[in-house]
């Protein structure tokens, strides 16, 4: 299998001369709004969830208009236990907002959930995989891009075959591996895992902006004296610095979002917000405004990202075989 | 060689090349090849993981003929196969519709085009357990708006056995047609004026003109992106797991869950360890097979 690599394409601008009309206009744009606006129903929806009290996210017919309250958010950080209203009338007036919410439902808080833990566990595991992506796949993008290396293309292929193996068929061995070498639940043995899944997708991406940088610039560097490593550092990175940015967020969203590794391999010390979710139960099933308030907070860093992300999300997305 | 200048200052090209190289090698070679060769290698006995001081049997290749023969596999594989052949086909047609009407360059495309990703950026698992809400009994807004229209009350989309598999049809199809439509645009995008000019001059009518002009130029690109979503739903897991497990009965277990199911639930890793390297084999064999194919139409 040789590499796909497709012509250029332009995201943002493209003019036609073969001007469609100001009706057709309207009618394209207004089915595509529709459809926008449709699909973007269920992130409202849960957003919304996230500030309705648990009766109301269980309410039928599902309501609309509710009086809002943070409750969700309470019991997404807490644990709770219900206690006799004996017990309540003896405790002290609460000292916080938070504390007299929990109450008017007759429990107290217990303690803080792990829910924080685990949020933390995303961010640290998220961004320490992507530094270390980042940085090998820097390093092997420059030289593929660059130098003449034996195997290029079979080295290339290979290191994009590696993200065609379902996850759980790489999870039975390295299940047996980390165990073997003491990482099972370890955020360490994360960070490695995702760095090795996010790397293939850096190296490829990242080849693709350095080949645009022009040679001729560390040509001239080296020609004033400098070395290549010095070239590769003072002039080659700072202009391949937007298509390292833009590699990075992918990553960071890839290990963000990622699930079943975390699944199957952490349980407690170091696994992330994802698996944790789910599990967020509250009396008598899911705590679904909890659920909610926990995936909206989950979804937030991401849904900014895309904003911000916009211009280089299509290199991004096909693994940069479509080029800007 | 172009660095002539340069020589002699600094480390040689070769170094550097491998420098740079080997660790992402090393890396890859840890943790993606020794877990393949140690899948293969597992693959041939009866192994369990929960049980490491048993002894273990080479049963050669048994388990490939167990799978292979069993019912049970191909009904899975054909859940599979089910889910991946309606949700890209949906995509496909949905994707390429809105990238052509994107393409009208409408009064604030840009703007909604970013809004119009949302959902393909978002963590599948997470997404997964999200519908689930929307796909409650009673108070689920999906059910509910569906009594609406249909009166019938008693809606059920993820409870139903023929109703479920179309539900992991519908959220991969409500996330990932952002990202089929990404790539049509480009593919749109990269249609030269000319063409359009050219065949405007000779008469052609708008239909031949997207027979003749626009579809082979975006059929790459599509093909394109039907391999990579073709990849990942064949070993979709997260989304699906976090909406039904699988259920009701196994109506969407597709392989994934199977093989966790095998592997981590009955612990048969010797057993599950097959099931990975074929499913491993078909994709593999697969991709490579389609992108001759893609080439081919990339140079006509």
């Amino acid at each position: 299998m040789s590499s796909v690599t497709l012509p250029a394409a332009r995201l943002t601008t493209a003019r036609s001369i073969v001007e469609p009309s100001a009706a057709t206009k309207r009618i394209a744009g207004s089915i595509v709004i529709l459809y926008t606006l449709l699909s973007l129903i269920p992130i409202v929806w849960i957003v919304l969830t996230g500030f309705k009290s648990p009766p109301d996210a269980i309410a039928y017919p599902p309501k609309v208009v509710f009086e809002p309250t943070l409750e969700g958010y309470v019991n997404l950080f807490t644990t709770r236990t219900r206690q006799t209203p004996e017990y309540m009338a003896s405790l002290p007036p609460p000292e916080t907002w938070y504390d007299e919410l929990v109450r008017s439902r007759g429990m107290v808080i217990a303690g803080p959930s792990r829910y924080g833990d685990r949020y933390m566990n995303s961010l640290v595991i998220g961004f320490g995989s992507t530094f270390l992506a980042i940085f090998l796949g820097t390093l092997a993008a420059y030289a593929f891009s660059r130098f003449k290396v034996p195997l290029k293309d079979d080295l290339l292929f290979f290191i994009l075959s590696t993200r065609m193996m379902p996850p759980i068929a790489v999870a039975i061995p390295i299940y047996l591996m980390y165990r073997e070498l003491g990482l099972s639940d370890s955020i360490l043995g994360m960070i490695l895992l995702y760095t090795a899944v996010n790397v293939s997708f850096a190296v490829w991406l990242l080849k693709g902006f350095i080949d645009e940088i022009p040679r001729e610039y560390e040509e001239a560097a080296m020609i004033d004296g400098y070395t290549r490593l010095q070239a590769f550092r003072r002039v080659v990175l700072p202009q391949a610095l937007t298509g390292i940015a833009a590699t990075a967020i992918f990553c960071l969203i890839f290990s963000w979002n990622e699930y079943a590794f975390a699944l199957l391999l952490t349980s407690g010390e170091a696994q992330t917000a994802p698996p944790f979710i789910p599990l967020i139960i509250g009396e008598g099933g899911l705590d679904w405004p909890a659920v909610a308030a926990g995936t909206t907070l989950f979804l937030l860093p991401v849904l900014i990202f895309t904003v911000l992300l916009r211009r280089h999300l299509l290199r991004g997305i096909t693994f940069g075989a479509v080029r800007k | 060689m172009r660095a002539t200048a340069a020589s002699g200052a600094g480390l040689s090209q070769r170094t550097i090349a491998w420098l740079f190289i080997t660790p992402t090698i090393l890396l890859l070679l840890a943790i993606n090849i020794f877990p393949l060769i140690w899948t293969i290698d597992l693959s041939f006995t009866d192994y369990r993981s929960n049980q490491p001081g048993r002894e273990i049997k080479d049963v050669g290749l048994r388990n490939y003929e167990r799978i292979l023969s069993d019912e049970d596999i191909w009904a899975r594989m054909q859940t599979t196969a089910h889910f991946v052949c309606w949700s890209i086909g949906l995509q496909v047609v949905l994707g390429f519709a809105l990238a052509l009407l994107i393409n009208r360059q409408f009064k604030g495309h840009a703007t909604w085009t970013t809004l119009i990703l949302l959902p393909m950026m978002l963590s599948p698992a997470v997404v997964g357990i999200f519908w689930t809400y929307l796909f409650q009994p009673q108070a689920g807004i999906f059910n509910y708006i569906v009594n609406f229209f249909i009166g019938a009350g008693d809606f059920t989309m993820i409870g139903d056995v023929d109703l479920a598999p179309w539900a992991i049809v519908l959220v991969d199809v409500w996330m990932w047609t952002p990202y089929v439509m990404l790539i049509c645009l480009a593919g749109l995008r990269a249609i030269p004026q000319y063409l359009y000019e050219a065949a405007e001059v000779d008469g052609a009518s708008r239909l031949r003109q997207f027979w003749h002009v626009t579809l082979p130029t975006v059929l790459p690109f599509l093909m394109l992106a039907v391999l990579f979503r073709a990849i990942e739903n064949f070993k979709m897991f997260d989304m699906v797991v976090a909406l039904t497990s699988g259920g009701p009965g196994s109506t969407t277990e597709v392989a994934s869950i199977t093989l966790k199911r095998e592997a981590f639930e009955s612990w048969k890793t010797g057993y599950s360890s097959a099931f990975a390297v074929i499913l491993f084999v078909v994709v593999f064999g697969a991709a490579n097979v389609y992108v001759k194919f893609l080439n081919k139409v990339k140079q006509r």
